[in-house]
Protein backbone atom coordinates (compact mmCIF):
# COMPACT_ATOMS: atom_id res chain seq x y z
CA UNK A 1 0.00 0.00 0.00
CA UNK A 2 1.13 3.39 -0.75
CA UNK A 3 0.18 6.72 -0.32
CA UNK A 4 1.42 10.18 -2.38
CA UNK A 5 3.86 8.01 -3.29
CA UNK A 6 6.22 8.28 -0.14
CA UNK A 7 3.99 7.13 2.54
CA UNK A 8 4.06 3.26 3.04
CA UNK A 9 2.87 2.11 6.55
CA UNK A 10 4.23 -0.75 7.94
CA UNK A 11 1.74 -2.42 10.81
CA UNK A 12 3.13 -5.48 11.36
CA UNK A 13 5.20 -3.53 14.55
CA UNK A 14 2.15 -3.56 16.47
CA UNK A 15 3.04 -6.81 17.73
CA UNK A 16 6.46 -5.29 18.84
CA UNK A 17 4.47 -1.99 20.64
CA UNK A 18 2.12 -3.55 22.50
CA UNK A 19 3.57 -7.26 23.27
CA UNK A 20 3.02 -7.49 27.44
CA UNK A 21 6.58 -6.21 29.08
CA UNK A 22 5.80 -8.41 31.84
CA UNK A 23 6.33 -11.40 29.40
CA UNK A 24 9.87 -12.96 28.75
CA UNK A 25 12.11 -10.62 27.06
CA UNK A 26 14.54 -13.21 25.41
CA UNK A 27 11.13 -14.80 24.09
CA UNK A 28 10.39 -11.16 22.93
CA UNK A 29 13.55 -10.76 21.27
CA UNK A 30 13.42 -13.64 19.35
CA UNK A 31 9.92 -13.08 18.58
CA UNK A 32 10.39 -10.07 16.69
CA UNK A 33 13.11 -11.12 15.02
CA UNK A 34 11.27 -13.96 13.71
CA UNK A 35 8.10 -11.62 12.44
CA UNK A 36 10.68 -9.47 10.92
CA UNK A 37 12.28 -12.18 8.86
CA UNK A 38 8.70 -13.41 7.82
CA UNK A 39 7.68 -10.05 6.19
CA UNK A 40 11.40 -10.19 4.47
CA UNK A 41 10.17 -13.94 3.20
CA UNK A 42 7.68 -12.67 1.36
CA UNK A 43 9.24 -9.42 -0.39
CA UNK A 44 12.78 -10.51 -0.98
CA UNK A 45 14.50 -7.62 1.07
CA UNK A 46 16.87 -9.66 2.67
CA UNK A 47 17.18 -9.45 6.50
CA UNK A 48 15.81 -5.48 6.67
CA UNK A 49 12.22 -5.89 8.63
CA UNK A 50 14.54 -8.38 10.56
CA UNK A 51 17.19 -5.72 11.43
CA UNK A 52 14.75 -2.93 11.63
CA UNK A 53 12.37 -5.12 14.43
CA UNK A 54 15.66 -6.29 16.25
CA UNK A 55 16.14 -3.23 17.28
CA UNK A 56 13.34 -1.22 18.11
CA UNK A 57 12.54 -4.52 20.04
CA UNK A 58 16.10 -3.93 22.12
CA UNK A 59 14.83 -0.23 22.37
CA UNK A 60 11.46 -0.74 23.46
CA UNK A 61 12.07 -0.90 27.11
CA UNK A 62 15.02 1.90 27.53
CA UNK A 63 12.41 4.21 25.47
CA UNK A 64 9.50 3.33 27.64
CA UNK A 65 11.97 4.08 30.97
CA UNK A 66 12.43 7.64 29.15
CA UNK A 67 9.42 8.11 28.55
CA UNK A 68 7.60 7.72 31.64
CA UNK A 69 10.29 9.51 33.42
CA UNK A 70 11.23 6.61 35.94
CA UNK A 71 14.53 4.73 36.26
CA UNK A 72 12.68 1.78 37.52
CA UNK A 73 9.51 0.10 37.38
CA UNK A 74 7.56 -2.74 38.53
CA UNK A 75 7.09 -4.79 35.43
CA UNK A 76 3.84 -6.43 36.96
CA UNK A 77 2.11 -3.56 38.06
CA UNK A 78 3.12 -1.51 35.10
CA UNK A 79 0.97 -0.96 32.20
CA UNK A 80 1.54 0.69 28.68
CA UNK A 81 -2.34 1.39 28.95
CA UNK A 82 -2.12 3.12 31.96
CA UNK A 83 0.51 5.89 30.77
CA UNK A 84 -0.94 8.82 29.95
CA UNK A 85 -2.18 9.09 26.12
CA UNK A 86 0.58 11.92 25.30
CA UNK A 87 3.25 9.52 26.93
CA UNK A 88 1.64 6.81 24.56
CA UNK A 89 1.60 9.12 21.83
CA UNK A 90 5.41 9.73 22.06
CA UNK A 91 6.01 5.70 22.59
CA UNK A 92 4.56 4.73 19.83
CA UNK A 93 5.80 7.82 17.29
CA UNK A 94 9.79 7.77 18.81
CA UNK A 95 9.66 3.59 17.73
CA UNK A 96 8.07 3.83 14.51
CA UNK A 97 10.14 6.93 13.37
CA UNK A 98 13.62 4.73 14.69
CA UNK A 99 12.00 1.46 12.81
CA UNK A 100 11.14 3.50 9.52
CA UNK A 101 14.80 5.17 9.52
CA UNK A 102 16.50 1.64 9.72
CA UNK A 103 14.01 0.41 6.90
CA UNK A 104 14.78 3.10 4.66
CA UNK A 105 18.15 3.37 5.23
CA UNK A 106 19.03 -0.16 4.69
CA UNK A 107 17.17 -0.63 1.28
CA UNK A 108 18.23 2.41 -0.19
CA UNK A 109 21.44 1.46 1.22
CA UNK A 110 23.81 4.10 0.63
CA UNK A 111 24.13 7.33 2.63
CA UNK A 112 23.64 9.75 -0.47
CA UNK A 113 20.18 9.09 -0.54
CA UNK A 114 19.52 11.40 3.03
CA UNK A 115 17.50 13.35 1.50
CA UNK A 116 15.13 10.91 0.15
CA UNK A 117 15.20 8.47 3.18
CA UNK A 118 14.25 11.20 5.19
CA UNK A 119 11.11 11.91 3.45
CA UNK A 120 10.08 8.32 3.22
CA UNK A 121 10.46 8.07 6.98
CA UNK A 122 8.44 11.14 7.37
CA UNK A 123 5.44 10.27 5.46
CA UNK A 124 5.08 6.30 6.05
CA UNK A 125 5.80 7.19 10.31
CA UNK A 126 3.11 9.20 9.64
CA UNK A 127 0.61 7.19 8.22
CA UNK A 128 2.02 3.93 10.08
CA UNK A 129 1.26 6.25 13.30
CA UNK A 130 -2.09 7.28 12.08
CA UNK A 131 -3.06 3.29 11.41
CA UNK A 132 -1.78 1.78 14.52
CA UNK A 133 -3.94 4.64 16.72
CA UNK A 134 -7.11 3.03 15.28
CA UNK A 135 -5.85 -0.60 15.64
CA UNK A 136 -4.03 -0.18 18.83
CA UNK A 137 -7.76 1.31 19.99
CA UNK A 138 -9.18 -1.77 18.58
CA UNK A 139 -6.87 -4.44 20.37
CA UNK A 140 -6.13 -2.76 23.09
CA UNK A 141 -8.76 -3.66 25.85
CA UNK A 142 -9.25 -0.91 28.15
CA UNK A 143 -11.23 -2.54 30.88
CA UNK A 144 -9.64 -2.72 33.65
CA UNK B 1 37.50 -18.40 31.82
CA UNK B 2 35.53 -17.73 35.43
CA UNK B 3 35.75 -13.59 33.93
CA UNK B 4 34.61 -14.71 30.75
CA UNK B 5 31.23 -16.69 31.87
CA UNK B 6 30.30 -13.91 33.96
CA UNK B 7 30.57 -11.69 31.36
CA UNK B 8 28.37 -14.01 28.91
CA UNK B 9 25.68 -14.24 31.94
CA UNK B 10 25.80 -11.04 32.56
CA UNK B 11 24.94 -9.36 29.45
CA UNK B 12 23.07 -12.75 27.98
CA UNK B 13 20.54 -9.99 26.50
CA UNK B 14 22.77 -7.62 24.80
CA UNK B 15 25.04 -10.87 23.02
CA UNK B 16 21.59 -12.22 21.74
CA UNK B 17 20.31 -8.63 20.42
CA UNK B 18 23.87 -8.26 18.98
CA UNK B 19 24.04 -12.13 17.19
CA UNK B 20 20.53 -12.00 15.59
CA UNK B 21 20.94 -8.35 14.55
CA UNK B 22 24.27 -9.31 13.03
CA UNK B 23 22.43 -12.20 11.02
CA UNK B 24 20.31 -9.76 9.87
CA UNK B 25 22.30 -7.18 8.63
CA UNK B 26 24.60 -9.92 7.22
CA UNK B 27 21.56 -11.62 4.81
CA UNK B 28 20.92 -7.22 3.90
CA UNK B 29 24.54 -7.45 2.81
CA UNK B 30 24.60 -10.38 0.99
CA UNK B 31 20.50 -9.26 -0.74
CA UNK B 32 21.97 -5.66 -1.44
CA UNK B 33 25.32 -7.72 -3.90
CA UNK B 34 23.10 -8.61 -7.10
CA UNK B 35 22.20 -11.94 -8.09
CA UNK B 36 23.16 -13.34 -4.02
CA UNK B 37 19.50 -13.63 -2.45
CA UNK B 38 19.34 -16.97 -1.80
CA UNK B 39 17.79 -18.51 0.51
CA UNK B 40 15.22 -15.61 2.08
CA UNK B 41 13.33 -15.06 -1.26
CA UNK B 42 9.74 -15.85 -2.49
CA UNK B 43 11.29 -18.29 -4.96
CA UNK B 44 11.09 -21.03 -2.33
CA UNK B 45 8.52 -23.60 -1.60
CA UNK B 46 6.52 -22.18 0.96
CA UNK B 47 6.41 -18.66 0.52
CA UNK B 48 6.03 -19.47 -3.81
CA UNK B 49 3.12 -22.01 -3.03
CA UNK B 50 1.11 -19.47 -0.79
CA UNK B 51 1.60 -16.76 -3.67
CA UNK B 52 0.42 -19.18 -5.98
CA UNK B 53 -2.63 -20.17 -4.59
CA UNK B 54 -3.45 -16.15 -3.71
CA UNK B 55 -2.70 -15.67 -7.15
CA UNK B 56 -5.43 -18.19 -8.55
CA UNK B 57 -8.13 -16.72 -6.79
CA UNK B 58 -6.73 -13.25 -8.04
CA UNK B 59 -6.66 -14.49 -11.93
CA UNK B 60 -10.21 -15.27 -12.25
CA UNK B 61 -11.49 -12.07 -11.22
CA UNK B 62 -9.78 -10.62 -14.21
CA UNK B 63 -9.92 -13.63 -16.93
CA UNK B 64 -11.95 -11.69 -18.42
CA UNK B 65 -10.04 -8.52 -19.59
CA UNK B 66 -7.41 -10.85 -20.01
CA UNK B 67 -9.12 -13.35 -22.40
CA UNK B 68 -9.31 -9.63 -23.85
CA UNK B 69 -6.01 -8.63 -24.15
CA UNK B 70 -4.82 -12.25 -25.09
CA UNK B 71 -7.02 -11.79 -28.32
CA UNK B 72 -5.70 -8.69 -29.23
CA UNK B 73 -2.23 -9.61 -29.47
CA UNK B 74 -3.41 -12.89 -31.18
CA UNK B 75 -4.86 -10.63 -33.73
CA UNK B 76 -1.97 -8.78 -33.96
CA UNK B 77 0.33 -11.45 -34.26
CA UNK B 78 -1.61 -13.06 -37.07
CA UNK B 79 -1.51 -9.97 -38.47
CA UNK B 80 1.82 -10.28 -38.95
CA UNK B 81 2.17 -13.57 -40.02
CA UNK B 82 0.31 -12.68 -42.98
CA UNK B 83 2.41 -9.74 -43.76
CA UNK B 84 5.59 -12.19 -43.53
CA UNK B 85 3.92 -14.83 -46.00
CA UNK B 86 3.65 -11.90 -48.57
CA UNK B 87 7.11 -11.31 -47.94
CA UNK B 88 8.01 -15.05 -47.69
CA UNK B 89 8.49 -15.72 -51.56
CA UNK B 90 10.59 -12.78 -52.68
CA UNK B 91 13.31 -13.29 -50.08
CA UNK B 92 13.13 -17.19 -50.33
CA UNK B 93 13.74 -16.90 -53.82
CA UNK B 94 16.84 -14.06 -53.60
CA UNK B 95 18.90 -16.54 -51.42
CA UNK B 96 17.27 -19.47 -49.80
CA UNK B 97 18.54 -19.82 -46.08
CA UNK B 98 17.85 -22.08 -43.31
CA UNK B 99 15.92 -19.44 -40.80
CA UNK B 100 17.55 -19.44 -37.89
CA UNK B 101 15.97 -17.98 -34.76
CA UNK B 102 17.88 -16.49 -32.07
CA UNK B 103 15.56 -15.45 -29.59
CA UNK B 104 12.94 -18.09 -27.83
CA UNK B 105 9.69 -17.08 -25.57
CA UNK B 106 8.60 -18.98 -22.75
CA UNK B 107 5.15 -17.80 -20.98
CA UNK B 108 4.43 -17.56 -17.79
CA UNK B 109 2.01 -15.96 -14.87
CA UNK B 110 2.93 -13.18 -12.49
CA UNK B 111 1.62 -14.80 -8.70
CA UNK B 112 3.31 -11.56 -6.92
CA UNK B 113 4.08 -7.89 -8.23
CA UNK B 114 5.13 -5.13 -6.30
CA UNK B 115 5.55 -1.86 -7.52
CA UNK B 116 5.23 -0.02 -4.25
CA UNK B 117 8.51 0.09 -3.22
CA UNK B 118 11.66 1.07 -3.80
CA UNK B 119 13.25 -2.41 -4.83
CA UNK B 120 10.39 -4.36 -6.20
CA UNK B 121 10.49 -7.92 -7.40
CA UNK B 122 8.31 -10.38 -9.24
CA UNK B 123 8.03 -13.57 -8.42
CA UNK B 124 6.44 -15.87 -11.92
CA UNK B 125 5.25 -19.48 -11.50
CA UNK B 126 8.05 -21.00 -13.72
CA UNK B 127 11.21 -22.22 -12.55
CA UNK B 128 14.70 -23.89 -13.52
CA UNK B 129 12.88 -27.03 -14.35
CA UNK B 130 10.86 -24.97 -17.37
CA UNK B 131 14.21 -24.33 -18.41
CA UNK B 132 14.17 -20.21 -16.74
CA UNK B 133 17.57 -19.08 -15.84
CA UNK B 134 19.08 -16.26 -14.19
CA UNK B 135 19.69 -13.23 -16.55
CA UNK B 136 16.84 -13.89 -19.02
CA UNK B 137 14.62 -10.59 -19.70
CA UNK B 138 11.37 -10.21 -18.94
CA UNK B 139 8.35 -9.02 -21.15
CA UNK B 140 4.82 -8.17 -21.78
CA UNK B 141 3.10 -7.45 -24.84
CA UNK B 142 3.16 -3.65 -23.57
CA UNK B 143 6.51 -3.44 -23.01
CA UNK B 144 9.97 -4.79 -20.73
CA UNK B 145 9.30 -5.45 -17.31
CA UNK B 146 12.28 -6.93 -15.80
CA UNK B 147 15.22 -9.54 -15.39
CA UNK B 148 15.41 -13.06 -13.18
CA UNK B 149 17.51 -12.92 -10.32
CA UNK B 150 16.63 -16.10 -8.86
CA UNK B 151 15.52 -19.63 -9.61
CA UNK B 152 14.43 -22.55 -8.32
CA UNK B 153 12.38 -25.71 -9.41
CA UNK B 154 8.92 -24.31 -9.98
CA UNK B 155 9.55 -20.42 -9.35
CA UNK B 156 11.28 -17.54 -10.51
CA UNK B 157 12.33 -14.07 -9.06
CA UNK B 158 12.31 -11.14 -11.13
CA UNK B 159 14.25 -7.81 -10.49
CA UNK B 160 11.51 -5.43 -11.67
CA UNK B 161 12.26 -2.27 -13.39
CA UNK B 162 10.84 -0.37 -10.40
CA UNK B 163 14.35 -1.18 -8.73
CA UNK B 164 17.51 0.65 -7.48
CA UNK B 165 19.53 -2.59 -9.05
CA UNK B 166 18.10 -2.31 -12.53
CA UNK B 167 19.63 -0.24 -15.14
CA UNK B 168 18.76 -1.30 -18.43
CA UNK B 169 19.94 0.06 -22.04
CA UNK B 170 17.69 1.59 -24.10
CA UNK B 171 18.23 3.96 -27.20
CA UNK B 172 15.43 6.72 -29.11
CA UNK B 173 13.69 4.90 -31.42
CA UNK B 174 14.57 7.56 -34.28
CA UNK B 175 18.27 7.71 -33.61
CA UNK B 176 21.21 5.49 -32.48
CA UNK B 177 21.75 7.48 -29.40
CA UNK B 178 22.05 4.79 -26.39
CA UNK B 179 21.32 5.57 -22.60
CA UNK B 180 20.07 3.50 -19.27
CA UNK B 181 17.01 3.51 -17.68
CA UNK B 182 16.37 3.53 -14.01
CA UNK B 183 13.99 4.29 -11.29
CA UNK B 184 14.02 7.19 -8.87
CA UNK B 185 11.73 5.81 -6.60
CA UNK B 186 8.63 7.92 -7.22
CA UNK B 187 6.12 6.90 -9.39
CA UNK B 188 5.37 3.56 -10.41
CA UNK B 189 4.93 4.46 -14.36
CA UNK B 190 7.60 6.93 -14.69
CA UNK B 191 11.32 5.56 -15.35
CA UNK B 192 14.50 8.27 -15.84
CA UNK B 193 17.09 7.87 -18.68
CA UNK B 194 20.08 8.82 -17.67
CA UNK B 195 23.67 8.70 -19.62
CA UNK B 196 22.37 9.87 -22.76
CA UNK B 197 25.05 11.45 -24.84
CA UNK B 198 24.38 15.85 -24.83
CA UNK B 199 24.40 16.00 -28.60
CA UNK B 200 21.39 13.98 -28.69
CA UNK B 201 18.52 15.79 -29.97
CA UNK B 202 15.29 14.24 -28.19
CA UNK B 203 11.47 15.93 -27.52
CA UNK B 204 8.69 15.32 -25.35
CA UNK B 205 7.04 12.09 -27.10
CA UNK B 206 9.89 10.73 -28.66
CA UNK B 207 9.47 6.67 -28.36
CA UNK B 208 12.57 4.81 -25.96
CA UNK B 209 12.62 1.07 -27.06
CA UNK B 210 15.23 -1.42 -25.33
CA UNK B 211 19.02 -0.94 -27.33
CA UNK B 212 19.92 -4.86 -27.78
CA UNK B 213 23.58 -4.08 -26.40
CA UNK B 214 23.15 -6.53 -23.91
CA UNK B 215 22.38 -10.19 -24.32
CA UNK B 216 19.49 -9.79 -22.20
CA UNK B 217 16.70 -7.86 -24.37
CA UNK B 218 16.84 -7.73 -28.38
CA UNK B 219 16.48 -4.83 -30.09
CA UNK B 220 13.31 -2.78 -29.97
CA UNK B 221 11.51 -3.97 -27.36
CA UNK B 222 8.95 -1.00 -26.96
CA UNK B 223 9.53 0.79 -23.29
CA UNK B 224 7.71 4.02 -22.97
CA UNK B 225 7.68 7.73 -24.24
CA UNK B 226 9.49 10.91 -23.20
CA UNK B 227 7.34 12.82 -21.01
CA UNK B 228 9.81 15.60 -19.16
CA UNK B 229 13.38 16.85 -20.32
CA UNK B 230 14.98 18.84 -17.95
CA UNK B 231 18.73 20.69 -19.51
CA UNK B 232 20.99 22.70 -17.74
CA UNK B 233 24.13 24.11 -19.72
CA UNK B 234 23.05 21.53 -22.48
CA UNK B 235 23.79 18.55 -20.51
CA UNK B 236 20.64 16.31 -20.03
CA UNK B 237 19.71 16.25 -16.39
CA UNK B 238 16.96 14.87 -16.12
CA UNK B 239 14.85 12.76 -18.27
CA UNK B 240 11.21 11.56 -17.53
CA UNK B 241 9.71 8.49 -19.78
CA UNK B 242 6.35 7.14 -19.16
CA UNK B 243 6.09 3.51 -19.91
CA UNK B 244 3.57 1.78 -22.44
CA UNK B 245 3.28 -0.63 -19.40
CA UNK B 246 0.99 -0.22 -16.42
CA UNK B 247 3.27 -1.74 -13.85
CA UNK B 248 0.32 -2.32 -11.17
CA UNK B 249 -1.53 -4.26 -13.61
CA UNK B 250 0.67 -7.59 -15.13
CA UNK B 251 -0.82 -10.72 -15.43
CA UNK B 252 0.64 -12.69 -18.18
CA UNK B 253 4.59 -12.43 -18.63
CA UNK B 254 7.25 -13.74 -22.01
CA UNK B 255 10.99 -14.59 -20.79
CA UNK B 256 13.42 -14.08 -23.81
CA UNK B 257 15.83 -17.19 -24.13
CA UNK B 258 19.11 -15.47 -26.02
CA UNK B 259 20.37 -18.82 -27.79
CA UNK B 260 23.72 -17.19 -28.38
CA UNK B 261 24.34 -15.62 -25.25
CA UNK B 262 26.78 -18.32 -24.08
CA UNK B 263 28.44 -18.05 -27.52
CA UNK B 264 28.47 -13.64 -27.14
CA UNK B 265 29.72 -14.24 -23.43
CA UNK B 266 32.41 -16.44 -23.84
CA UNK B 267 33.62 -14.59 -27.08
CA UNK B 268 33.75 -11.05 -25.19
CA UNK B 269 35.58 -13.34 -22.20
CA UNK B 270 37.83 -14.59 -24.46
CA UNK B 271 39.01 -11.01 -26.17
CA UNK B 272 39.36 -9.51 -22.59
CA UNK B 273 41.66 -11.85 -21.18
CA UNK B 274 43.78 -11.19 -24.73
CA UNK B 275 44.02 -8.02 -24.41
CA UNK B 276 45.12 -7.83 -20.47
Amino acid sequence: MSLFGYAQPMIYILFILIYPITNNRFVFLILSFLLGLSIDFFSNSGGINAAASLFIAYLRLPILKMISGRTEFDPVLFNIKSMVFSRQVSYLFILILIHHYIIFQLTYFKFSALQSVFTFTLFSSVFTFILLLFLSSLFINKKR
Amino acid sequence: MQHFFNFIVKYQYFLLFLLLETFAFSLTIYNNSYHKSVFINSTNQIAGGVLKHLNNFESYIDLKLNNQLLLKENTELKNKLEFLKTQKATVLDSSYLPFDQKYKYLSATVIRNEFTKLNNYLTIDKGTLDSVKIDLGVINEKGIIGVVNNTSKKYATVISILNQKSKINVKLKKTDYFGSLVWDGQHYNILQLIDLPRQALIHVGDTVVTGGQSTIFPLGIPVGRIQYIKTNNNYYTKIDIKLFNDMSAIGHVYLIINKDSNEIKTLENTDNIEHH
